[in-house]
């Protein structure tokens, strides 16, 4: 697993990656109302809002963390935004990402590294 | 580290004993919300009773110079609110006024029999007490109230908690006041508050707040509640938000208070008379250009604060000023000023969202019904 310093951690499965925001993240959003997904088979590039979650008082994006294309988003979430604080690196993943390269990913941090940010 | 501008509560070691997440409001530091989250703290309100720390908010006392009528009409001539006829042991909802009929603040003033006891928002207090000290001069001694804490204990189960460390709490009714003793301190209390459920405001001196907030907490009915839920709350009971729904350029008719302005103040001997009054009376009579409404979005996205509202054609008719998602309606719930042909309950809009625009019902206030205690 890699983490961006915009708290979203991402997986591998296959050939694609998987995209989700930390636990950190989860607690600091509170109680997440609404989600807001990409179309898929959408192309996206590194740093483009592509999901919106609203928390009880604020709404914030989640970002592309690598150029590829959408290929499958988490439906599940539209009818249970509250996955997200309950389970935030599993069943609360957002959107699945094809990208080009897979060692792109090289450049995200670590477990360590994550937790040493948010310390 | 903590900004050495913002100043601190009374109470502000309990909160942070509780798990409080404290972020600056209004010049102090504020809890936000506790470890259950502004969700539960919201829904535990509206079904057991949440304790709230209100201490930022300004307490003022007007002593009469001379005599309480002579200061109930000098009171009267800020606002376009019935003074006078306040009997002894009661609260109201008052607003001051400035000559182009806009809202300086609202407040609750109760009438305690030998002075009149004020509460004001925190952020308008400065201005509020000097407000008060000039327009008073003759008639009332202004005393800024320092070192007490306010505490509001909201919701169904309030009424029981209480009684049960206060049992004379009981007999009070929506917007009644007294000060019973509780451990020998004189608390001031009134039947009254901000989330739509029946409650307490209770102001009490600093040093004995933390001992009264504990028993309070020590009963299981009562959560400690953040500013989070207490703006949700307030929202899905319709109420305003000075600062947000209401500003000085904003009549009190605009902002559908004309509940607030007693009948004694729009004709008779004592109509009239308040800052603003030639707008205020003239809109009460006509209509104002544009009214705060209650709005619903279709979708599950909110209308926040500064969402621009558009008719089906694409004119531009309105504007949000407090949106969010209302726990208990489990859904989005907004509130915003539109024009007044675009306010009748039912017209549908649309609000612009993060460059879309998405449906929204002109709807009825409260989204969540009060069960005040009358």
């Amino acid at each position: 697993m890699k983490y961006t310093e915009d708290h979203e951690w991402l997986r591998v499965e296959g050939d694609l990656v998987v995209v989700g925001i930390t636990e950190h993240a989860a607690t600091q959003l509170g109680d997440v109302v609404f989600v807001e997904l990409p179309e898929t088979e959408t192309m996206v590039a590194s740093g483009d809002e592509v999901v919106v979650i609203e928390s009880v008082k604020a709404a914030s994006d989640i970002l592309a963390p690598v150029d590829g294309e959408i290929v499958e988003v988490n439906a599940k979430l539209v009818d249970a935004p509250g996955l997200v604080n309950d389970d935030p690196l599993g069943a609360a993943w957002f959107f699945k990402i094809k990208v080009d390269d897979l060692s792109v990913l090289d450049q995200f941090m670590d477990e360590d590294e994550y937790n040493d940010l948010i310390a | 580290m903590a900004d050495p501008k913002l100043k601190r509560l009374g109470l502000h070691d309990l909160h942070v004993a509780l798990g409080g997440k404290m972020v600056p409001f209004a010049g102090y530091e504020m809890p936000v919300q506790y470890p259950a989250g502004v969700m539960k703290e919201h829904l535990h309100t509206r079904t057991a009773a949440g304790l709230f720390d209100v201490s930022h908010m300004g307490q003022v006392i007007l002593r009469p110079k001379t005599d309480m009528a002579s200061l109930a009409l000098a009171f009267e001539a800020m606002m376009p609110v019935d003074v006078l006829g306040l009997a002894q042991g009661r609260q109201r909802y008052g607003l001051f006024t400035n000559d182009a009929g806009g809202v300086l603040d609202d407040l609750m003033f109760a009438n305690r029999g030998d002075h009149f006891f004020v509460v004001v928002n925190a952020a308008c207090k400065d201005a509020d007490v000097a407000h008060m000290r000039a327009s008073l001069a003759e008639a009332a001694t202004v005393e800024y109230i320092e070192n007490r804490a306010l505490l509001a204990l909201q919701g169904p189960h309030a009424g029981d908690v209480l009684a049960r460390l206060i049992p004379e709490t009981a007999a009070l009714r929506f917007m009644d006041v007294a000060r019973p003793v509780w451990n020998g301190t004189e608390l001031w209390i009134s039947r009254s508050g901000y989330t739509g459920e029946d409650g307490f405001e209770i102001s009490l001196p600093e040093t004995a707040a933390e001992t009264f907030a504990k028993a309070l907490l020590d009963h299981p009915e009562v959560m400690p509640i953040g500013l989070g839920a207490r703006d949700s709350l307030r929202l899905e009971a319709g109420l305003c938000l000075y600062g947000h729904d209401l500003d000085e350029a904003t009549t009190p008719v605009e902002a559908a208070l004309t509940w607030a302005i007693q009948k004694s103040r729009r004709t008779g001997d004592r109509a009239g008379g308040f800052p603003g009054a030639d707008r205020i009376l003239s809109e009460l009579a006509n209509g104002p250009k544009r009214l705060r409404v209650g709005l619903k979005p279709e979708g599950r996205a909110s209308m926040r604060e500064g969402t621009e509202l558009f008719t089906e054609a694409g004119e531009k008719v309105g504007t949000v000023t407090s949106g969010g998602f209302g726990p208990s309606v489990e859904a989005p719930v907004a509130m915003g000023y539109v024009d007044a042909s675009n306010a009748a309950v039912g017209t549908s809009l649309l609000g612009e969202v993060r460059g879309k625009r998405l449906a929204v019902t002109v709807c009825d206030l409260p989204f969540h019904p009060t069960r005040y205690k009358r």
